[in-house]
């Protein structure tokens, strides 16, 4: 398991993408893989910037597993923060048939989260927020 | 991310290459705000763009709404699968003019 720790903050989104990248590369990842963790990582990561110690700012962990030997091969990518508890699953969908005019701006970041991977599940265990994502690949 | 940008009159033509995400979208934004104030007809070419994440999905609906009030055009050309993908389960196809 490879792990980070950096200060949740917009401007390590860029150091938290070249971990993520690096340790699913080294795993054997393929491009399209690495790019459905990156929009994942990206949603997750600021979403915790934004609300988990506003307006204070604290530490957020993330880890990359690979479950190899197992069938099918997965990744596994968690994100622990010590903010106020918050599911950011809780979130409603938003609504994709709706026309121009009344598209909303925002909340599709879940929605993709939800979309892209396999299993996304949330708890708040010992004063922390865990948020654990999972994507199958062949 | 890249953009390059020609004009021919009141038509521009915004080649984006690369990825949009969350470390370079206000770049993407300026460029492509600038490009629809500038332009009657905007086309927005996607050949080399790689990835958008929904930082960038934000701001081609937001121009895409600013084109309209504008009473102007826009069309998005050679989108690739991966992006097209993200386009489509978002319902961004029914909201752009993809060629």
């Amino acid at each position: 398991m490879k792990e980070i720790t950096v200060e949740a903050k917009r401007e390590n989104l860029g150091e938290i993408f070249d971990f993520v990248v690096s340790a699913l590369t080294e795993s054997g990842c393929d491009k399209k893989l690495i790019r459905q963790c990156k929009l994942c990582v990206e949603e997750i990561f600021l979403n915790i910037s934004s609300y988990a110690y506003h307006p204070e700012t604290g530490p957020a962990t993330v880890t990359v597993e690979m479950a190899n030997g197992d069938k099918p091969l997965r990744v596994k990518i968690c994100f622990i923060d010590k903010g106020k508890p918050f599911d950011p699953l809780s979130e409603k969908n938003p609504d994709i048939e709706s026309e121009l005019d009344e598209r909303q701006i925002g909340g599709l970041g879940i929605f993709l989260v939800r979309t892209t991977m396999d299993d996304v599940f949330y708890e708040y265990t010992d004063g922390k927020n865990v948020l654990t994502m999972q994507k199958r690949f062949v | 991310m890249e953009t390059r940008r020609t004009e021919d009159g009141t038509k521009i033509i915004l080649n984006v290459t690369g990825e949009i995400d969350g470390t370079n979208v206000g770049d993407f934004e300026s460029e492509i705000k600038r490009a629809v104030e500038d332009s009657e007809q905007l086309i927005v070419d996607l050949d080399g763009l790689e990835y958008v994440s929904s930082a960038g999905l934000r701001v081609f609906l937001m121009a895409q709404k600013q084109v309209k009030q504008n009473g102007h055009d826009m069309v998005i050309t050679n989108v690739c699968d991966d992006v097209m993908d993200i386009f489509k389960v978002t319902g961004f196809v029914k909201l752009l003019n993809i060629e």
